[in-house]
């Protein structure tokens, strides 16, 4: 069953054009990844899914069958919706706790609660009463990722969780997302890290200048295509 | 002994400007609103305390409650029909609105109540003292103003560390645009928070209105303005 769907997806920062209708499908239980360089439009993608660029459309964004794009961040949060934001996004005055919390804001019932975050994150039990800013990267990452899971989401939007992080702890991070996966969770991941997204995807996206340039399973494609299509390459 | 008496009364003073200020603390502290109309509107909650005390009775219990209830819907609405409107990256805009609201808040009372300065009876609370020996003097009305002060100040420390919508204010405060990501309707959640800055100006301004110092609009609005 299709979950999440964009028709002919456009976004806007003032008169610039960032996409280019954009159409991609994700379904129920479903993890996506979104490849592609500096600039072709994947944080922006994921920003109109979430309400963060207010889209021009109100029939461009359908999530289980109805339209959202026109609805505020905090309504598309509220129906399910989480986005684990670029660049982590703690928020510096909260201990690590009250950042989770800050992310049952919405009150949805499921099976994320501080316990089962925890359980996933134990280094976080540890570390609950310190202020956010004191943790390392991937810590920090792992609240991030801990704060979007505690609004119990149907979609979970990935926005480059690797960025900034060394190879190891881009490890340990990803060691997560096949047990978020099993709770249920879908997933889109935006990532530059192209060999990890493909890894715990079921399929892709690669997006070239605000357009889809290569779409299909997970490990349809050999390297060669995807680097092509990547950096925009004809053949 | 002098000295001594001037520090206690300048101390106890401080009580009263804390309370009337952490209103506009609030409000830059959470929406970065330098809330120019914030003396007016202590000034409008002492007259708001002076017409109930004409319809109930000066020495009513319910002239404080009702005060701070009414000055706390006054600011939710302010904040989401009004302020939630110009808040943005620019500071300029609120600037200019809070100060055409300072005018018309200001002229408005002028209409009203005229300039006269105004007290609101509290019996003997205005002129009793407690003696505290070698002719140290310390009147009733400003450690009372004092010890509210204290306890509202710590009423809002235990607001903003132990509860969910102190949470979200200071989360709101770090990053509101990542506030909304967890689902939080900033321009609901500013509306409270002026609304708590309004209910915390309401205690102000009435025991501002209770001391002898009381507020004549055309003066004291400005010197309200300048001292917080």
């Amino acid at each position: 069953m299709t979950l999440f769907e964009t028709k002919q997806l456009t976004a806007f920062y003032g008169d610039f054009q960032a996409l280019y209708g954009i159409d991609v499908h994700l379904s129920e239980g479903e993890a996506l990844a979104i490849i592609g360089a500096n600039g072709a439009g994947k944080t922006t993608f994921l920003k109109t899914l979430c309400g963060m660029i207010a889209g021009r459309r109100r029939d461009q964004v359908y999530f289980k069958g109805s339209a959202i794009s026109h609805q505020p961040a905090h309504a598309i949060t509220a129906l399910g919706i989480a986005m684990i934001p670029e660049g982590r996004k703690l928020f510096p005055s909260l201990n690590v706790e009250e950042n989770l919390l800050m992310g049952a804001y919405v009150r949805r019932p499921g099976p994320w609660n501080l316990e089962q975050v925890y359980k996933l994150f134990p280094i976080l039990k540890t570390f609950r009463s310190r202020p956010s800013t004191l943790l390392s990267g991937g810590q920090q990452q792992m609240v991030a990722i801990g704060r979007a899971l505690m609004s119990n989401p149907s979609v979970l939007l990935c926005d480059e969780i690797s960025l900034g992080l060394a190879p190891v702890v881009v490890r340990d991070v990803y060691e997560a997302i096949p047990r978020i996966r099993a709770q249920g969770v879908s997933l889109i991941l935006v990532e530059q890290d192209i060999h990890q997204a493909l890894a715990v995807s079921d399929r892709m996206v690669c997006l070239c200048e605000g357009r889809v340039v290569l779409q299909g399973a997970a490990n349809a494609y050999s390297a060669d295509q995807i680097a092509n299509a990547y950096f925009g390459v004809k053949t | 002994m002098q000295w001594i008496n001037i520090m206690i009364q300048g101390g106890l003073t401080g009580g009263l400007y804390a309370l009337m200020a952490v209103g506009l603390s609030l409000a830059f502290g959470i929406m970065r609103l330098v809330n120019i109309a914030h003396g007016d509107l202590t000034v409008l909650a002492a007259f708001m305390a002076l017409t109930l005390a004409v319809w109930l009775s000066p020495g009513s219990f319910f002239i404080l409650p009702l005060t701070v209830v009414l000055m706390a819907v006054l600011g939710y609405g302010l904040q989401r029909l009004l302020f939630n409107r110009v808040l943005g990256n620019d500071l300029l805009p609120p600037l200019l609105v809070t100060f055409g609201l300072s005018i018309i808040i200001q002229n408005g009372l002028l209409e009203i109540f005229s300039a006269d300065t105004r007290i609101l009876p509290s019996g003997t609370l205005v002129t009793d003292s407690l003696s505290l020996g070698a002719n140290v003097q310390v009147g009733l009305l400003p450690l009372l103003t004092f010890a509210v002060a204290l306890g509202v100040f710590a009423l809002l420390q235990a607001l903003f560390s132990w509860t969910r919508l102190g949470r979200t204010f200071r989360a709101a405060a770090d990053d509101p645009d990542t506030v909304k990501l967890m689902g939080v309707d900033n321009r609901h959640v500013y509306a409270l928070a002026m609304g708590l800055a309004m209910a915390v100006t309401a205690i102000g301004g009435y025991f501002f209105v209770l001391s002898t110092t009381a507020p004549s609009v055309t003066i004291d609005v400005r010197s309200v303005d300048l001292e917080i």
